[in-house]
């Protein structure tokens, strides 16, 4: 408190200035994070109160009926649900290790040159409107995978018990599958990107010392940089997990939308639940449509959430253990 | 002319006098360069006046039963009118331009259906009188629900509203005025039959083949008008459209119409439970996934097939004939229904009499308020739909929309003349 007084004129009007922009910086930030907070709840509340006809009405239900009938109003998302979970898998299984090997070219093996027009290219495809990638899809990717690549598949795991269970039934190209192909196209520049950051991240101490160790490229890689990378990685295939959760357009018009079976089989024509929403929320002209169509948007929120959390289990677990260390 | 003009100076008179009577003004205008026959008129004051003396059409349309009834007494003088002098009406009341005192905006949302021909109407119509129509064509479900929170000025729609959206609407009664016709064909994918003559349905295998009790394509019931199918052991993709759709709503309802299964397992909606078959988003996923997968079918407007060039089968009418659809056909179901036209003009005519109907047919529709709060918005409302029934129909045949037949173009005309704004009819009449 001596010390205080002691402050002479520039200094002690820098600490009032000091005194006034703290709080009132605090305070902005608080704001500004609290309402970034508050339009979540909202968001939350209203779809609560929209739907809470359907909650009332179908109850659990509706998570384990898969009829969808907005005719004699029985209205069951278990097929929308499996749906959404399966393509955005199949997305995540295809899209993860390219756009991290993708990285990992970029950063660790393509000469300068190439780097930049590669990365670039690679999210120019973030850029592209879902639209096209759902036309593209339509009439380019689903004729590949009706006459190339669904017979391929079923050429080679026909024969094996359990996967043929994957393959079974006639190749249409508007399934799962392709649902899930395209999926996979549209998330990968998300992976992509995240991945290469944090590889950059990864200091290059680390990897002169892997190399000063004698260790090949590959060793580098294996102990030096990617245990450090490891959560920023499962990051981002979490972040292009997400995407996939919610694409709409693109997987509308590939996956075959058909509530009629839940199979096994990848080459099942499918729904998601955002295609669900897309499809019927313009045309919902009764109240309890309206009401299950809005129950529908708060079990993507519900499955959006688990996964975040299951992602953040990963991570936490994954940034626990010692770095370099085999898991 | 100075019929008009003299019947016109009486109803104000009749108006100052503070006997507000605008069924019996919608009457008399309808009734337009026809004598005037005071009996159908009498009738309707008189059901209307003792319940409620501001808005007695309200009062019809809000009570189903005296509504049917006092319009039915109503309807054989409309149908006269439209008979004998609907070409007299349309052409003695023309929009020529503005009109003082009229909203110079107005905003409409719906039917993605008719979304073509309202732009068109609205650029054409601005052009004439400088009043903006702002529509925007966000689905016939999104139309109704827009129009029951009175954010827009008018709703349109492919499928009727229920008397239950009727009754949730916030503004009162809302009158259904039918402005187009679609038709809705099937389109299918048989590499062995490309080029050659198109198939023909009937009821019951077009019913089989969407309620899926027919499964292949040379099933016996298809290859007895078919014979061309006798050899095609394949089995049938079912193509449906996945989006909530006008289109939907024609097709089901013609299903229900035919097939006593269809009506109590599936239904009609804009979106229903399909019991087989793939969903394509829009026409274009519809006939883009038919394109591409062989011994498939599916359905698409008759606009889409014309305008993409799509080839599309034949389907038997009720009178027994193979007819293709075509804007003729499907203006000959309208004339064809319009005998039977329900009152309130929300009529399905699906399986329609005629010869030469085309039985996968309906209208889409403009949706207003019967008694608006604005009167600018009511004079210009009332003047734009005036137009678009009258003189916007020559726009349809470019656009590929079968135009309403005469005998509708008047009921729907007579509809125009209800809308009233503080109890007096809207339509300034010119």
């Amino acid at each position: 408190m001596v010390q205080q007084g002691e402050v002479v004129g520039a200094e002690a009007l820098r600490r009032r200035q000091r005194d006034i922009g703290d709080p009132a910086f605090a305070g902005a930030v608080w704001i500004t994070a609290a309402g970034a907070v508050l339009t979540l709840a909202l968001l939350i509340a209203l779809l609560l109160h929209d739907a809470w006809p359907a909650i009332r009405r179908y109850g659990f239900g509706f998570f384990v009926h898969s009829t969808w009938d907005p005719v004699f109003e029985q209205f069951g998302a278990a097929s929308f649900i499996y749906g959404t979970i399966v393509t955005s898998l199949i997305a995540l299984i295809l899209a993860a290790p390219i756009g991290i090997a993708a990285a990992l070219f970029i950063v660790e093996y393509a000469p300068r040159w190439l780097r930049e027009p590669v990365a670039f290219s690679i999210e120019m495809l973030a850029a592209i409107p879902s639209i096209v990638y759902g036309l593209w899809g339509l009439f380019v990717l689903v004729p590949v995978m009706r006459n190339g690549v669904e017979p391929a598949l079923q050429a080679v795991l026909g024969p094996i018990p359990v996967l043929n269970r994957l393959v079974a039934g006639p190749p249409i190209g508007l399934d799962l599958l392709t649902g899930g192909v395209i999926l996979a196209i549209m998330i990968l520049p998300t992976v992509m990107a995240v991945s290469r950051e944090v590889i950059l991240a990864v200091p290059d101490l680390q990897r002169e010392g892997m190399f000063a160790l004698g260790a090949t490229k590959w060793e580098m890689i294996r102990y030096a940089v990617l245990p450090y990378a490891r959560a920023g990685m499962i990051g981002a295939a979490m972040l292009g997990l997400a995407r996939a959760l919610g694409e709409t357009m693109a997987v509308t018009l590939v996956v075959g939308n058909s509530t009629t079976q839940i199979r096994a089989s990848l080459f099942t024509p499918g729904y998601t639940i955002a295609s669900a929403i897309a499809n019927q929320f313009t045309e919902a002209d009764k109240a309890i449509y309206f009401s299950a169509l809005m129950n529908l948007a708060l079990v993507l929120l519900l499955v959006a959430l688990l996964i975040n959390l299951l992602a953040r289990l990963l991570v936490f677990r994954f940034v626990r253990s010692p770095a370099g260390v085999r898991v | 002319m100075s019929q008009v003009i003299t019947r016109r100076t009486f109803l104000r008179r009749a108006l100052a006098v503070g006997v507000s009577t605008p069924a019996l003004a919608g009457l008399l205008a309808a009734c337009g360069g026809g004598s005037a026959t005071p009996t159908p008129t009498m009738g309707a004051s008189t059901a209307a006046s003792p319940t409620a003396a501001k808005s007695p059409t309200a009062a019809m349309m809000t009570t189903p039963t005296t509504s049917s009834a006092a319009t039915t007494a109503a309807s054989p003088a409309a149908s006269m009118t439209a008979t004998t002098a609907s070409g007299g009406t349309a052409t003695t009341v023309r929009i020529t331009g503005p009109y003082t005192g009229e909203a110079k905006a107005l905003t409409g949302a719906g039917s993605t259906f008719a979304a073509p021909l309202y732009t068109k109407w609205s650029s054409e119509y601005e052009k004439l009188t400088g009043v903006k129509i702002n529509y925007q064509s966000i689905g016939s479900g999104g139309g109704i629900k827009s129009l029951q929170d009175m954010t827009v000025d008018f709703g349109a729609t492919d499928a009727p509203m229920t008397d239950e959206q009727m009754q949730q609407a916030k503004g009162g009664p809302i009158l259904h005025i039918p402005t187009a016709l679609g038709g809705v064909v099937l389109t299918y994918n048989i590499p062995e039959l490309e080029g050659k003559d198109p198939l023909k349905f009937t009821p019951e295998t077009l019913a089989g083949i969407f309620l899926g009790t027919i499964t292949k394509w040379n099933d016996p019931k298809l290859v007895a008008d078919n014979p061309a199918l006798a050899n095609i052991n394949k089995p049938i993709v079912v193509v449906h459209r996945s989006d909530g759709s006008g289109t939907t709503f024609i097709l089901v309802s013609y299903l229900a119409a035919v097939s006593a299964d269809w009506k109590s397992k599936v239904g009609v909606g804009t979106s229903v439970n399909w019991p087989v078959g793939i969903g394509g988003k829009g026409s274009e996923g519809v006939s883009g996934a038919v394109k591409q997968n062989p011994y498939s079918i599916g359905y698409v407007e008759l606009i889409y097939a014309l305008q993409n060039k799509i080839a599309y089968g034949m389907v038997k009418n009720k009178a027994g004939n193979f007819v293709t659809a075509s804007l003729d056909t499907v203006t000959a179901a309208a004339a064809g229904a319009s005998k039977s036209m329900p009152a309130d003009l929300r009529a399905i005519i699906v399986n329609a009499d005629g010869a030469n109907a085309y039985p996968i047919s309906g209208f889409t529709w403009i949706l207003a308020y019967q008694n608006m709060q604005d009167q600018a918005k009511a004079i210009a409302l009332t003047r734009y739909l005036w137009w678009g029934l009258t003189d916007g129909q020559q726009y349809h045949k470019d656009l590929g929309y079968a135009p309403l037949a005469p005998e509708v173009t008047a009921l729907a005309l007579q509809k125009v003349r209800q809308i009233t704004v503080n109890g007096q009819p809207a339509f300034p009449g010119k």
